[in-house]
């Protein structure tokens, strides 16, 4: 029978090959990768992140077509789409850096948790160098936060609170789409001379981060342009019917209702306060108005006939006739057989500039992607000229006042553009108060 | 007082729905002795009856027009509706506008077959099972309707309109001598609350003076009793589970004009009607209704700015604190009976 005998010189000497051992694969591990997933065949894997169920779905599978459209064109197949209109002209239609782009998907059920699930499952099962999509900005924040861990770059989809690119920014995510704040901005002088600058306002909105960064916005714009603020009542996301909130909302001396809902909610509380016969009463001299400071077209046509009159903004909208709007409108509407929505269109856009900056920067890693997304001004994508400010990450470019058409020929002629206001009009500083409280921290490549 | 009366008034019509999901709900119940998630869907069933109503009464056909453009340039696709196209440009929009109402028709023949193929393909094989098993089979049998129905209609909520006549509110305050303005209530609530109250009392009718009912009250006060009788009981609470899938399926035809239909609908009542069920008191079918009713009001009270300002938050949660309340001091709801679900 053997007998073993533990000393300090014996462990020492044993700890020392375990703990070597232990560290061997990392060792081997980091000196393969330089960084998440860097890719090492003939492909590159994008992971587009969309609601495919849940209330969402509708919009999610937009971003998809979208998303799809943007692999196509960036393996030179299709029309191309707005790459012949992007004034980079770095992509060249063999992939990004010459690998063949394929591409996974998730389902963010418009659930943080789900989101930020299936964007994990993506980076680490599927190898996604980036993650792009959403229509939600509680899944923004929260898909964000994890692409900053993993040293993924994060190009956002729909996220409209001004939280995503303020007191949450990353500096591994980019934001396309417009803020609360920019709506607020093209939208305040619109409303002045439309209804006059004479106004009193309630404001129903719903109670999570994009509501109140949305509420905070509009009440700051209109406020300066004359109008009161009369009250502002938060309704949980839950409600599905607006009735209770909307029916004090005449004996409160208001001739204006803002309502700071999007999806299900925008549609619910619009149809709720056009049954009231809000818009045919008049209060204080003047004609009651209603107005829905974030559109989508998708929800636009849930709400029917309620939205003709009704003034709102959006990101972009296929009736834009520069030439990168009519190229991608091309593409989509022949390929789809509809035009496609301004979420489409973002998921799109996103799609090319993370492959263009990739280009630029002649690697895959996020930091040099950083680098090459910072700053970076450019054009041909509908918006006019756009830049990607360094400091937040949020692009800035023209904003859309939309008003519901008041005859629409078909089901996509929901909405009319009311007016394209100028970047300048919508840009704002840095440390602006809403955006305060975050910090963009270094990029993460995952190394 | 006006705010008082306002809301009163906004209660009665959500409360109309809440009572008629759960008059069926307690129909199924005291009947079959099932407790049924998938009433909620149900209720949805209902609502897309309406939209599938509006779907055929806007049959088209699709003509080519060159003066205009579609969004990729080609000449518009312009579609005229078959019924406009036969009896001209009024009478065939009166009747799209009346797709609302005329799925009333449509509805009850379809959820009737809706609630006999459940019950006799599925639900009648869980009679004898916990009721843990009924709920999560008709709780899975929901999430499949569910998605069908998503499937075929999309996600996004589907704009179902009211009759032209409907559109509009009441202006109610005048009727008892307030301002203009003052309390207002729209046309097609006041509809609903009435169309609710005519279901509700047809159903009382039809169990109360009928055979039929009173054989099903009797079934449901002692089964075995009324088998031993030589009556087909079964077959019987059979028909009942139809009825109650008609009156859920009414709800929600009628429930179309007020919310936009969407695929989702029905798990949005589902739990707050089943919490109706429990307070009325289980089976009891005057408990469903007055429950319906009462917590209708008070959730439209408890989004008053003064309630809410006092107790924030309130509005989420006091149809539960209500229920709470209820049980700890009548343990079998307003009006439940004495043995049920007790065992």
């Amino acid at each position: 029978m053997s007998k073993f005998n533990l000393n300090r010189r014996t462990l020492i000497k044993s700890g020392a090959a375990f703990g070597a051992g232990l560290a061997m694969p990392t060792i081997f591990t980091s000196s393969a990768f330089a960084y998440t997933n860097e890719p090492k065949g003939g492909t590159v894997t994008l992971g587009f992140n969309v609601p495919q169920t849940g209330p969402y779905a509708d919009e999610g599978m937009d971003e998809l077509r979208a998303q799809e459209l943007a692999v196509q064109h960036l393996n030179g197949e299709g029309d191309g789409g707005m790459m012949n209109t992007f004034s980079s002209k770095a992509l060249k239609g063999n992939g990004i850096l010459g690998k063949k782009v394929q591409f996974v998907t998730g389902d963010t059920q418009t659930k943080s948790d789900a989101a930020r699930a299936s964007a994990k499952s993506m980076i680490e099962k599927d190898g996604a160098v980036m993650i792009n999509g959403g229509s939600s900005s509680g899944v923004a924040v929260a898909v964000q936060g994890l692409c900053q861990e993993a040293g993924v770059i994060f190009m956002a989809g729909l996220t409209h609170s001004n939280d995503t690119t303020g007191k949450d920014k990353k500096a591994n995510g980019f934001r396309h789409f417009f803020n609360a704040y920019m709506s607020a901005a093209a939208l305040a002088p619109v409303l002045k001379a439309a209804y006059g600058d004479d106004r009193r306002a309630y404001h129903l909105t719903a109670d999570y981060t994009w509501g109140w960064t949305q509420q905070e916005s509009i009440a700051a714009a209109t406020e300066a342009v004359g109008w009161e603020t009369v009250n502002n009542v938060l309704t949980p996301l839950a409600s599905t019917d607006f009735s209770s909130y909307i029916a004090p909302v005449l004996n409160s001396g208001a001739d204006v209702l803002v309502l700071n809902h999007y999806g299900g909610n925008m549609v619910n509380s619009l149809t709720n306060a056009v049954q009231f016969g809000l818009r045919d009463k008049m209060v204080n001299g003047k004609q009651f108005e209603i107005v829905v400071p974030l559109y989508s077209e998708l929800m636009a046509a849930g709400a029917g006939e309620n939205v003709r009159g009704v003034i709102g903004s959006m990101n972009w909208n296929w009736q834009l006739q520069d030439e990168g709007s009519k190229a991608f409108v091309k593409s989509f509407g022949e390929k789809y057989g509809r035009p496609p929505s301004n979420s489409a269109h973002t998921c799109y856009v996103q799609t090319l500039l993370y492959a263009d900056a990739c280009e630029r920067a002649g690697t895959f890693n996020p930091c040099g992607v950083v680098e090459a997304l910072e700053g970076f001004e450019f054009d041909g994508m509908g918006n006019g000229p756009t830049l990607y400010r360094a400091d937040d990450h949020q692009c800035f470019k023209d904003v859309l006042v939309m008003k519901g058409k008041e005859n629409p020929t078909n089901e996509y002629d929901t909405l009319e553009i009311v007016e394209v206001t100028p970047r300048a009009q919508v840009e704002y500083a840095p440390d602006h108060p809403m955006f305060a409280g975050g910090d963009l921290g270094q990029c993460n490549s995952g190394a | 007082m006006d705010a008082i009366i306002l809301q009163i008034l906004n209660g009665l019509d959500k409360g109309s729905a809440y009572a008629l999901i759960a008059l069926g709900l307690t129909l199924i119940f005291g009947t079959l002795g099932v407790v049924n998630f998938a009433h909620g869907a149900l209720f949805m069933l209902g609502s897309f009856c309406a939209v599938t109503m509006q779907r055929i009464l806007t049959l088209s056909y699709t003509i080519e027009d060159p003066t205009q453009k579609d969004f990729l340039g080609n000449p518009l696709k312009v579609d005229t509706p078959y019924l406009v196209s036969w009896f001209g440009e009024s009478t065939g929009q009166a009747l799209i506008e009346w797709s609302v109402p005329l799925a009333i028709l449509f509805a009850i023949p379809v959820m009737l077959l809706v609630g006999y193929v459940m019950e006799r393909g599925l639900i009648k094989h869980f009679y004898k099972r916990p009721h843990a098993d009924q709920i999560l089979v008709t709780f899975g049998l929901a999430i499949v309707i569910q998605e069908i129905i998503k499937y075929f209609y999309g996600a996004n909520p589907i704009p179902t309109p009211a009759p032209d006549m409907f559109k509009g509110s009441l202006d109610f305050g005048v009727l008892i001598g307030y301002a203009q303005n003052t309390i207002i209530y729209p046309y097609w609530r006041l509809v609903y609350f009435l169309f609710s109250a005519v279901i509700i009392s047809a159903v009382f009718a039809f169990l109360r003076f009928t055979t039929f009912g009173m054989v099903v009250r009797a079934g449901m006060a002692d089964r075995e009793t009324v088998g031993l009788l030589g009556i087909n009981i079964d077959k019987r609470f059979t028909i009942m589970f139809g009825i109650a899938a008609a009156v859920a399926g009414l709800a929600g035809v009628m429930y179309a004009p007020i919310n936009s239909p969407n695929y989702h609908m029905g798990m949005d009542f589902l739990v707050l009607s089943f919490v109706v069920v429990v307070v009325g008191g289980m089976g009891s079918l005057p408990g469903a209704v007055l429950a319906g009713f009462l917590l209708g009001i008070l959730e439209s009270f408890a989004s008053m700015n003064e309630v809410k300002s006092l107790i924030p938050g309130i509005d989420q949660i006091i149809i539960y604190l209500v229920a709470i309340i209820i049980l700890l001091t009548r343990p079998r709801g307003l009006m439940g009976r004495r043995g049920v679900m007790e065992e």
